[in-house]
C-alpha cells in the first residue's frame, strides 16, 4: 500500500546486450564457459593496456534515454571511480560521474488503484561491471577468495530513478516496466543470470536515508524494501533514530544487514578518464527510431485484438510474451484472440510459473491447435489443460513432443458427443448413486448440482461437456419428479 | 635477412636490467639493428618491471604496439634497460635495481627517468633505444649523456603496452647517437593504434633536412632566466648563434604561464599516478600478496614493502590532489593551467617556427646530490611545458661543454610539427659535426 | 599546513602503508610540495580542457582472449581456473 511519508529511490544496473565487452574484444556470452576464459589484457587490466569505447553500448544507451524521454548531454565523458577490491582488476571502475550521457526523462507506471503515475529519472549512464568474487574456506582453514575476470568489463547501463516512488510493491512495477522497456528496445536480455542488480534507497519522512545494495532479483527488491520499511518503522516508533548507512540485502533471509564501516564512507576521487576521449553524441538521437514501446502495445492489444485492460497489461509486460499471443493468434485473430487472451495470460503463464519453466520451449502453432480444439468442441476446457500439461511437461524434460491432436487421441480426451448412450448411462447411474445429493438439489443447496455434474465428468472420464451434462441432470430429475 | 643477434655488452653502467644475449629478428628497415627498450614498455615473454619490485618475475602475455611494429621492421629487441621506478625521477637513481652511472662520469647521474636507455647508447653498446617521456624523461637523460632524444608530439606514437604514469602527458619516443638515427627509429614507431583512443593518425615518413634558411626562432626569456646556470645558458646561446649563422633569425618570446607550470604538471602527474599504480595488488601479478592476511591488510603490505619512497611519495600526493574538497583547488586548476601553458605556446607559434633553449638547467648532477625531492623536480621547469602543450621536442648536444660534460640544445616545435624539429636539430648537428 | 595525522589518513585513503618511522620526513616533505602547488592559486578562470579527438569508439566485434592459461600465468595463485586473492572480510 503506498504511504505518501515512505520516499523510495532505486538505482537500476542492466547488462546491457552487445557482443563485446564495453571497452575491449572479448565476448560477453561467459556464462557456459569456464572462469578466466573471457579475458584479455584491457579487461584483466593488465599494466599498458587501455580501453576503447564499444559504440553499440553507447547507441544502445541513447536509445534507452529516447524511450525514457531524457534530455542527451551535448559533451558526456567517462571518469575513473578509484577504489580497491580484488573484483576490480584495475582498482578503478570506468564509470560517468559529472557528465552522464543522459539525464531527467520519466517511466509511467500504472497507479495503486488503476490509473498512472509518473516516476521521473535522474539520469541514465553507462558503466563496466566488475568481476566476481567468490568467498572461500572457513575459519579453521582459512577464508580466502577467488576471482573470475570473465564479467569484467560487460557494459552496464546504469539508470537512476528520483526518490518517487511510495511502496515496494510501486518499485516492483517501476522495475518491471523498465525490464520490459529495455526488452522491447532489444539491449537487454533479462533471462541472463545477474543482468540485473538494484541498489535501492529508502526513508521513511523526516528521517535519515538508508541504501540497501545490491539486490539481484525482481523478488528480492520487494522483500528488501518491505524489510527495511517495517525495521525503521520500528525503530521511529520506540524513539529510536535511523542510522544513515548502507545495508546489504540477504536473500536468504529477506533481511537487510548493515556493511562493515569501511564500506560507509568512500572516497572515490572521480577524475576524467584521461585514456578515453569526450563523448558528442546528442544527435545521435534524432537517428534512432524506437520500436513499439510496451504502453503503445498494450493499448494496440486492446484496440486490435479487443483485449481486456488486465489481459492487455500482462501480455505485453513481456516482450516474448506479447511476441508469443501475436504469433498464436496469426492465422485468424477474430477467432482466436479472445480465447489466446485467457488461455496465455491466465492458464499458460500459471502453468509454467509453477515448473519454473521459460516460455521459449513453447511454439505458438503447437498452442493455436490446442485452442481451435477447445474451440471447435473436440474438448472440454478442462481436457484442455491437461493436453497443456502433457505439452509442457514434454519440453520441459526435452522428451518428444506431441501434437495436441496426437496427445487428445493417445489419451481419449475427445468429448464424446456422439456416444450419448453413455452419457444417458453414466447420468442414471450417477443419479442413482447419490440420492442425498438429488435431494440436495431439489431443495436448491447451493453446489449439489456441481456435485452432480462432478460425479458424471468422473464416470465420462472428463470428455463431456458440463453444461450438456447440467441440462440432463435438470431434465432427468424433472422427469423424476413427475 | 631474419636471423640471430648475439649480444652480451660490457655494461658496467647498469644501462640494462635484463638482455638477451641472442636477439631474434627479421628482414625490414630496422633489420638486424640493435634496440634497447626501457623497461615500462610491454615485452611478450620477457620480464617487464618498470624498474620496481612490485612487477618483479612479470612476464607481459602480451607486445606494446610500438615492439610490434619493430620488430615487424626487422629490428632485434636485445634487452630491457633501467630507469626511475615507473618513470618518477629526473636521475634513474630511483629504480629498485640500482641507479645508472652516467657514460660521461660514472660519478654523475645519466638522467632520468630514461637512464638507462641513454646510457646504453652513450656507451656505445646500442645504437638506438626507446624511451618515454613524460615531463622530460628522454630529453633530460638525451642532455646528460650527450645523445638525441625526441618526444614525439602526443598521440603520434601508440601507448598501448606502455605502462601508465601520467596518460595525458606521456609517449614513447626514440634515442640514438644521432638526429639520422632518432628520425628512423621515429618512422618505426609512429602512427595509428586502434587500440589507444589518444591515437592520431600521423604516420612519420621524413628524412632528415639540413635547410634552415629563413627558419624564425622563439627564444623564451624563461628558459634563460635566474634558474639556469650561467655556463649552461652560455652554452646554448653559442648553439644558437650558429642557428643563425645558418639562416636562421632568432625573436625574443615570453611564455607566462612558466610561472605555474612545474606545479600544474605535478599535480596532474602525480594525480593520474595515484589511479594509475592502485592496480598492483599482488594479485593478478606481481610478488604474491599474502592470502592469510584480509584484503586490506595484504594490500597496504605488497604497496609498502613493492613501491620505493618516491612512487609512494608521488601516490600520496595525487591521492591527497584528488580527493574530496582538494580536486577543484589542485587537479581542476591545473587542467586550466595546461590550457593556458598550450595558448602561450600557440601564440608565439604564430610568429615562429620552433622555440629553443636549454633542456636542463644545469649540467648531469652527481650521484646522491640532489636528496630533496622538490628540488628535483625543479629541474624539470625547462621540460614539462612541452608535456603539458602536447608539441613535440628534440634534445640534441651542443657543440660545446660544461665542466667537460654535454648541454642539451632544446627544440620545440608546434603539434604534429615533429618533422621541422627533427630538420633544425639535424642543421645544428651536421653544423657541427 | 599537513599534519603527521593528516599525511597517515592519506596513507589510509591510498592504502599505501606509510612506515611510522617515515612520517616526520614526509610530511615535511609533503608540507614543501603543496606549498610549491600553491602557485596554482594565480591560476585564473574555470576553463575545461579543450579535446583535439572525440568520438573515438569501436565497433561492437568480439575478438580473441587470452587463453586460461595466459591470464592465470602471472597470478600469484589460482584454482579451478579463478585467481586467488586474500579475503576480503
Amino acid at each position: 500500500m503506498a504511504e505518501e511519508n515512505v520516499i523510495i529511490g532505486l538505482e537500476v544496473h542492466c547488462q546491457l546486450d552487445t557482443k563485446s565487452k564495453l571497452f575491449c574484444g572479448c565476448s560477453t556470452d561467459y556464462r557456459d564457459d569456464g572462469p578466466n576464459t573471457h579475458v584479455c589484457p584491457v579487461c584483466l587490466g593488465l599494466p599498458g593496456s587501455m580501453p576503447v569505447i564499444n559504440k553499440r553500448a553507447i547507441e544502445y544507451a541513447m536509445k534507452v534515454a529516447k524511450a525514457m524521454n531524457c534530455a542527451i548531454v551535448n559533451e558526456a565523458e567517462f571518469s575513473r571511480k578509484n577504489y580497491f577490491y580484488p573484483d576490480l582488476d584495475k582498482a578503478y571502475q570506468i564509470t560517468q560521474y559529472d557528465k552522464p550521457l543522459a539525464e531527467g526523462g520519466h517511466l509511467i507506471i500504472e497507479g495503486e488503484e488503476g490509473g498512472e503515475r509518473k516516476i521521473r529519472l535522474t539520469r541514465i549512464h553507462v558503466e563496466e561491471d566488475p568481476g566476481r568474487l567468490v568467498h572461500m574456506g572457513n575459519a579453521e582453514r582459512g577464508r580466502y577468495s577467488l576471482v573470475d575476470y570473465n564479467r569484467a568489463g560487460i557494459p552496464l547501463i546504469e539508470i537512476v530513478s528520483e526518490p518517487d516512488m511510495r511502496s515496494p510493491k510501486e518499485a516492483r512495477r517501476f522495475l518491471n516496466k523498465l525490464r520490459a522497456t529495455l526488452e522491447y528496445l532489444s539491449v537487454f536480455d533479462s533471462e541472463k543470470e545477474g543482468s540485473l542488480r538494484v541498489d535501492a534507497n529508502i526513508s521513511i519522512k523526516g528521517s535519515e536515508r538508508v541504501e540497501v545494495k545490491n539486490i539481484t532479483s525482481y523478488n528480492g527488491v520487494e522483500k528488501a524494501l518491505t524489510f527495511e520499511i517495517a525495521r525503521q518503522k520500528s525503530l521511529i516508533r520506540r524513539g529510536q533514530k535511523v542510522a544513515r548507512e548502507t545495508r546489504h540485502f540477504l536473500e536468504a533471509q529477506g533481511s537487510t544487514q548493515a556493511a562493515r564501516s569501511k564500506e560507509q564512507e568512500h572516497d572515490y576521487r572521480y577524475f576524467p578518464e584521461p585514456d578515453l576521449c569526450p563523448m558528442h553524441v546528442a544527435d545521435w538521437v534524432l537517428g534512432i527510431t524506437l520500436p513499439e514501446l510496451p504502453d503503445a502495445r498494450r493499448e494496440r492489444f486492446i484496440a486490435q485484438y479487443g483485449c481486456s485492460v488486465n489481459h492487455a497489461r500482462t501480455l505485453t509486460g513481456e516482450l516474448k510474451l506479447a511476441n508469443f499471443f501475436e504469433a498464436v493468434v496469426a492465422q485468424d485473430p477474430k477467432a482466436l484472440s479472445p480465447l489466446a487472451a485467457t488461455w496465455i495470460a491466465d492458464t499458460l503463464i500459471g502453468e509454467l510459473n509453477y515448473r519454473n519453466m521459460a516460455l521459449d520451449p513453447v511454439d505458438p502453432s503447437a498452442f493455436s491447435e490446442l485452442l481451435y480444439l477447445i474451440m471447435n468442441g473436440t474438448i472440454t476446457d478442462k481436457n484442455g489443460i491437461e493436453v497443456l500439461r502433457v505439452m509442457l511437461d514434454q519440453r520441459m524434460k526435452k522428451e518428444a513432443t506431441e501434437s495436441p491432436k496426437a496427445i487428445v487421441t493417445r489419451l481419449n480426451l475427445a468429448m464424446s458427443k456422439s456416444d450419448s448412450g453413455a452419457l444417458t448411462s453414466a447420468i442414471t447411474a450417477a443419479l442413482d448413486e447419490n440420492p442425498k445429493a438429488i435431494e440436495d438439489y431439489r431443495s436448491g443447496k447451493a453446489g449439489a448440482a456441481n456435485f452432480l455434474v462432478g460425479q458424471v465428468m468422473k464416470k465420462t472420464r472428463g470428455k463431456s461437456d458440463p453444461a450438456e451434462i447440467n441440462r440432463l441432470i435438470s431434465e432427468a430429475l424433472s422427469k423424476k419428479e413427475a | 635477412m631474419g636471423g640471430e643477434l648475439c649480444f652480451s655488452p660490457d655494461d658496467r653502467y647498469n644501462a640494462f636490467l635484463r638482455v638477451c644475449e641472442r636477439a631474434p629478428h627479421g628482414d625490414g628497415k630496422l633489420s638486424g639493428t640493435a634496440v634497447a627498450i626501457k623497461d615500462n614498455i610491454s615485452t611478450k615473454g620477457i620480464e617487464t618491471t618498470c624498474a620496481s619490485k612490485i612487477l618483479k618475475g612479470y612476464l607481459p602475455p602480451y607486445d606494446a604496439h610500438v615492439v610490434g611494429l619493430l620488430k615487424n621492421a626487422g629490428a632485434a629487441i636485445v634487452g630491457k634497460t633501467n630507469m626511475d621506478e615507473f618513470g618518477m625521477g629526473t636521475t634513474t637513481e630511483n629504480s629498485a635495481f640500482g641507479p645508472t652511472l652516467n657514460p660521461r662520469d660514472t660519478g654523475r647521474v645519466p638522467g632520468g627517468s630514461s637512464g638507462g636507455s641513454a646510457a646504453a647508447i652513450a656507451a656505445g653498446m646500442v645504437r638506438m633505444a626507446l624511451g618515454t617521456d613524460t615531463g622530460g624523461s628522454i630529453r633530460c637523460p638525451a642532455a646528460f649523456c650527450g645523445i638525441v632524444g625526441l618526444k614525439p608530439t602526443y598521440g603520434r606514437v601508440s601507448r598501448y603496452g606502455l605502462i601508465a604514469y601520467a596518460n595525458s602527458l606521456e609517449q614513447i619516443g626514440p634515442m640514438g647517437r644521432n638526429v639520422n638515427d632518432v628520425s628512423a627509429l621515429m618512422q618505426v614507431i609512429a602512427g595509428y593504434d586502434r587500440r589507444d583512443s589518444t591515437s592520431v593518425d600521423r604516420p612519420y615518413h621524413h628524412t632528415p633536412n639540413p635547410e634552415i634558411k629563413g627558419l624564425k626562432i622563439g627564444v623564451p626569456e624563461e628558459y634563460f632566466g635566474p634558474g639556469v646556470d650561467k655556463d649552461v645558458a652560455h652554452t646554448v646561446r653559442t648553439a644558437i648563434n650558429r642557428l643563425e649563422e645558418l639562416g636562421a633569425t632568432t625573436h625574443p618570446c615570453s611564455i607566462p604561464s612558466m610561472k605555474y607550470a612545474l606545479a600544474a604538471y605535478y599535480v596532474t602527474c602525480t594525480s593520474e599516478a595515484s589511479s594509475n599504480l592502485a592496480r598492483f595488488d599482488g594479485v593478478r601479478y606481481g610478488p604474491a600478496a599474502d592470502t592469510k592476511k584480509t584484503w586490506h591488510e595484504a594490500y597496504q603490505e605488497v604497496r609498502k614493502s613493492g613501491f620505493g619512497p618516491e612512487v609512494r611519495r608521488r601516490i600520496m600526493l595525487g591521492t591527497f590532489a584528488l580527493s574530496s574538497g582538494y580536486y577543484g583547488k589542485y587537479y581542476a586548476k591545473a587542467q586550466v593551467a595546461r590550457q593556458n601553458v598550450q595558448e602561450d605556446f600557440a601564440r608565439i607559434f604564430r610568429d615562429v617556427d620552433v622555440i629553443v633553449g636549454p633542456t636542463m638547467p644545469t649540467i648531469a648532477f652527481k650521484l646522491q646530490e640532489k636528496t630533496d625531492p622538490l628540488s628535483m623536480y625543479l629541474s624539470d621547469i625547462l621540460t614539462v611545458p612541452v608535456n603539458l602543450a602536447g608539441i613535440p621536442a628534440i634534445s640534441v648536444p651542443c657543440c660545446g661543454r660544461v665542466h667537460n660534460m654535454p648541454v642539451g640544445l632544446q627544440i620545440m616545435g608546434r603539434p604534429f610539427d615533429d618533422e621541422r624539429v627533427i630538420d633544425v636539430a639535424y642543421a645544428y648537428e651536421q653544423a657541427v659535426a | 599546513m599537513i599534519t603527521e595525522q593528516d599525511v597517515r589518513h592519506i596513507g589510509e585513503l591510498a592504502d599505501i602503508g606509510i612506515q611510522e618511522r617515515e612520517l616526520g620526513e614526509f610530511t615535511h616533505q609533503f608540507n614543501a610540495i603543496l606549498e610549491y602547488f600553491d602557485l596554482l592559486d594565480m591560476v585564473e578562470g574555470e576553463g575545461t580542457v579543450r579535446h583535439e579527438l572525440t568520438n573515438v569508439m569501436r565497433d561492437d566485434i568480439v575478438e580473441p582472449s587470452l587463453s586460461q592459461d595466459e591470464v592465470l600465468k602471472n597470478a600469484s595463485g589460482s584454482e579451478d581456473g579463478f585467481i586467488r586473492a586474500p579475503r576480503v572480510m
